[in-house]
């Protein structure tokens, strides 16, 4: 909404700064025309008026097509979800479904921190640090979408034990970043916060 | 059109078509002058015609029956199966029919490569009729992802993320896209509002596509222009009409053939599983008619890059009519170039191979090869046969050829 009336707004007032200047533009005309006696450039103004006028009205109108199609409140409004994560064993992952995207939720193993922690960073495709990517080293929290055209890739698979996609054949380490593959970026962390020690709430 | 003035016969007929000249235009369609030497290539554009009223005739029926909402679509296409009367052959009709309106188009599309029926002075229906082939691909994608199965959820999550390449506003387009932060039930309301939307614009763009053959008229396989009317034409009817249908009976043949015996050959096992957003089929393809440009798109190892790659494979063609340079139309006369279109035929085969092969070692290495030779068909082959190639002097008309090969077996005698 109110982005749509600042849309609104920056138009009009573009609009008056285009009437201005053609105003100027044409009345210089006009001047320089009137020693020639030519007197019919004033109406060059009213139809560029007008083309601009109507050009803003159909803009204005359309919008509300366009914007339309864009998240409704209903969907804003199932932003977050909160999981119970007492009963996930070391190794295992759990998946829970969060804005229509599953939600890979892994408690990695010593190893596999160990793994993802080694890395060098210039090895990397899209560098950062694992502990830029988790909160507490133990607990891997990622959307389960591959980068590259959005499939869920499958666990422990992979040349890097970590995820592989099936689609276009990306591998992601135990830390979900890109290793190998199609995929541009590291798989991607949402929002997320831990409630207590056995629940995180995702969004 | 050098045709005389029509006038109707009957009083009423003068009135009615001096107001609206609807008289005049069936005139003009059925005495529209057509080379008489064209082939069995020549009938696929009727059979096209054909394809697109079967499809909008029997997606109508389905649209009464079918519900788009994502906890009752893959039900309502089973119901279709199980309950509605006739429902299970309306819908096989429909999903082949894309299939057969797809393997119409591409012998289509072929046809004018060979003949060269896109250069001067057609190049518009040339480009009317690639955009009606880019408006059956979106078509065909969202009529797919109607029934809601795994495949249909798979191929709108990768289709509409290419759009996320787009640098800076990639994400948004594609939530807008969406509706949602995935492929989820506002999606597939909107796909389905557009799948209903798109077949009349491609009506409507076959009706300037016919209107724009109707200026030049036909091409023919010897490719040389004609007098029209001439000895060198025949009326639209009774004689294209009785040839077009008579290759429709043969095509119908084949296609009640897979709708009766072989209805789902060519879908995905797949597609009978519902929509499941958190598993991914572990091998998603398309259909097969998408397959080429999907070869494309893995061939290259870079996520806008093969996006980029891809649309452009698609684009370049609507240039070719500037990109061939050479004045004479049909390969018959260029014996150069027609084994480049047989080359550039089996390329496209190839790519459909890849393209439902996983992107892996040989395969991959193949598609690699096959995508840079399908650029280099166009964007260096076309341009440079034009100068160098030394091609066969063309007969003075249609009739000449075959005129002198009788009087030659005559004298042999």
């Amino acid at each position: 909404m109110n982005s749509s009336y600042t849309i609104l707004a920056t138009i009009i007032v573009l609009l008056f700064v285009f009437l201005y200047l053609s105003w100027v533009i044409v009345s210089n005309k006009i001047i320089d025309n009137e020693n020639n006696k030519k007197i019919g450039k004033r109406r060059d103004f009213l139809f560029t008026a007008s083309y601009a006028l109507g050009a803003v009205g159909v803009g204005v109108s359309v919008w509300p097509l366009i914007d339309q199609m864009n998240p409704d409140a209903s969907v804003k409004a199932l932003a977050t979800t909160e999981v119970d994560i007492s009963k996930v064993e070391q190794g295992k992952t759990i998946t829970v479904l969060w804005r229509g995207k599953p939600v890979f939720i892994r408690k990695r193993t010593k190893e596999e921190i160990n793994d993802a922690q080694s890395v060098k960073l210039e090895e990397l495709k899209d560098p950062q640090k694992d502990q830029e990517r988790v909160k507490k080293a133990e607990w891997l929290v990622m959307v389960g979408v591959c980068t590259h055209l959005g499939c869920v890739p499958l666990g422990n698979k992979g040349d890097f034990n970590g995820w592989f996609c099936p689609c276009h054949g990306s591998h992601y380490d135990t830390s979900g970043r890109i290793r190998k593959g199609p995929a541009p970026t590291n798989l991607e962390i949402p929002r997320y916060e831990f409630v207590d020690n056995n629940t995180i709430k995702i969004g | 059109m050098s045709e005389k003035k029509f006038i109707p016969k009957s009083k009423f007929g003068q009135w009615f078509d001096s107001r609206l000249p609807l008289l005049t235009l069936s005139h003009h369609l059925s005495d529209y002058p057509t080379p008489k030497n064209l082939n069995y290539w020549w009938t696929f554009g009727g059979i096209l015609t054909f394809c697109l009223i079967v499809q909008i005739v029997t997606g109508l029926v389905l649209a009464m029956h079918y519900v788009a909402h994502v906890d009752h679509a893959f039900e309502s296409v089973e119901h279709i199966m199980r309950d509605v009367n006739y429902g299970w052959l309306i819908r096989y009709v429909h999903a082949n029919g894309s299939s057969m309106f797809f393997l119409a188009v591409y012998i289509h599309i072929f046809r004018a490569l060979f003949y060269g029926s896109y250069k001067s002075p057609r190049e518009i229906i040339w480009i009317i009729g690639m955009l009606i082939y880019i408006l059956m691909m979106v078509t065909a994608f969202m009529g797919y992802v109607l029934p809601w199965g795994q495949m249909s959820f798979w191929a709108a999550t990768v289709i509409t993320n290419l759009f996320s390449a787009i640098p800076l506003i990639g994400e948004n387009v594609v939530t807008w896209l969406w509706g949602g932060y995935a492929v989820d039930n506002p999606t597939l309301t909107r796909f389905y509002s557009l799948h209903y939307l798109m077949p009349f614009l491609i009506f409507g763009l076959v009706v300037l596509h016919i209107w724009a053959l109707h200026i030049p008229g036909n091409n023919n396989p010897v490719g040389i222009d004609l007098k029209k009317p001439s000895k060198d034409t025949v009326p639209f009817s009774p004689y294209i009409v009785v040839k077009d249908l008579y290759a429709l009976i043969i095509f119908l043949i084949i296609f009640a053939g897979i709708v009766f015996f072989v209805p789902n050959i060519l879908s995905h096992p797949d597609n009978y599983i519902k929509a499941n957003p958190m598993v991914t089929p572990t091998h998603i393809v398309p259909e097969w008619y998408l397959l080429p440009f999907y070869a494309i798109l893995r061939a290259v190892p870079s996520k806008l890059g093969g996006v980029v790659v891809m649309f452009a494979s698609l684009f370049i063609l609507m240039f070719l009519p500037w990109l061939d340079t050479s004045k004479i139309r049909s390969a018959v006369f260029r014996p150069l170039y027609k084994v480049f279109f047989w080359i550039l035929v089996t390329d496209v085969i190839i790519l459909g191979y890849i393209g439902a092969n996983p992107p892996e070692g040989l395969y991959l290495l193949v598609g690699r090869i096959a995508t840079i030779y399908y650029f280099v068909h166009f964007i260096l082959i076309m341009p440079i046969l034009g100068f160098k190639e030394k091609t066969i002097p063309l007969p003075i008309s249609i009739s000449d050829p075959v005129l002198s090969n009788q009087a030659r077996t005559i004298s042999k005698r």
